[in-house]
């Protein structure tokens, strides 16, 4: 897959899956801290993501730090909408602004 | 790789010269910073936007020489100064 084909998937992802979240590892078995402080973020809020293994992509790695200008991971995207890295969601979480912005999208808690 | 506390000082306040910066060295390495950085610019910004403004002041070492920094940024604003 080249770069280009990988810019369409990152869009398609974002697109068609609520929250999305480009990580190193998966949500199973994260393999960096900051991952795993959102991911631990996400299933505290019970919804539903994507989680996306950047590791064993490297153009993947590259290509979604271009798309964000974001120079490192997690990344996380609701509805389409990059919200940040793990700082960015850590602190939306602890003001609750990131729970008012799952709501306001209408996504559903489902796991809890 | 590593970064010391002057270097990222002197990058950031390259970009973002009034920035008031503490660095915390958060395993000794001189590769896994906390930082809160206070900082006019920031005013009127998203937050991800107060995050870019830092990330592009340290010119690309972010995700490479730099391995981790935890940003904490917050706008000093007309009211916040009094």
């Amino acid at each position: 897959m080249n770069t280009t084909a990988i810019v369409e998937q990152i869009k398609k992802d974002i697109r068609d899956n609520d929250i999305v979240l480009y990580m190193k590892g998966t949500a199973t078995l994260p393999q960096c801290g900051f991952s795993a402080v959102v991911v631990q973020i996400l299933n505290r809020l019970g919804v539903q993501f994507k989680g996306v293994d950047v590791l064993p992509n490297p153009l993947l790695r590259q290509a979604i730090k271009d798309f964000t200008q974001w120079p490192t991971l997690p990344q996380l995207y609701v509805k389409g909408e990059f919200v940040g890295g793990a700082d960015i969601v850590r602190e939306m979480y602890e003001n609750g602004e990131l729970k008012e912005l799952i709501d306001a999208k209408g996504i559903k808690v489902t796991l809890k | 790789m590593a970064m010391t506390v002057e270097e990222i000082t002197k990058l950031i306040k390259l970009s973002i010269p009034d920035a008031i910066i503490k660095l915390v060295d958060q395993r000794g390495d001189q590769d896994h910073y906390q930082a809160t950085i206070h900082s006019n610019l920031f005013a009127g910004k998203s937050k991800i936007q107060q995050h870019q403004l830092v990330y592009q002041a340290l010119k690309g070492y972010m995700g490479g020489r730099l391995h981790a920094l935890s940003l904490t940024t917050i706008a000093i604003t007309e009211t916040s100064k009094k």
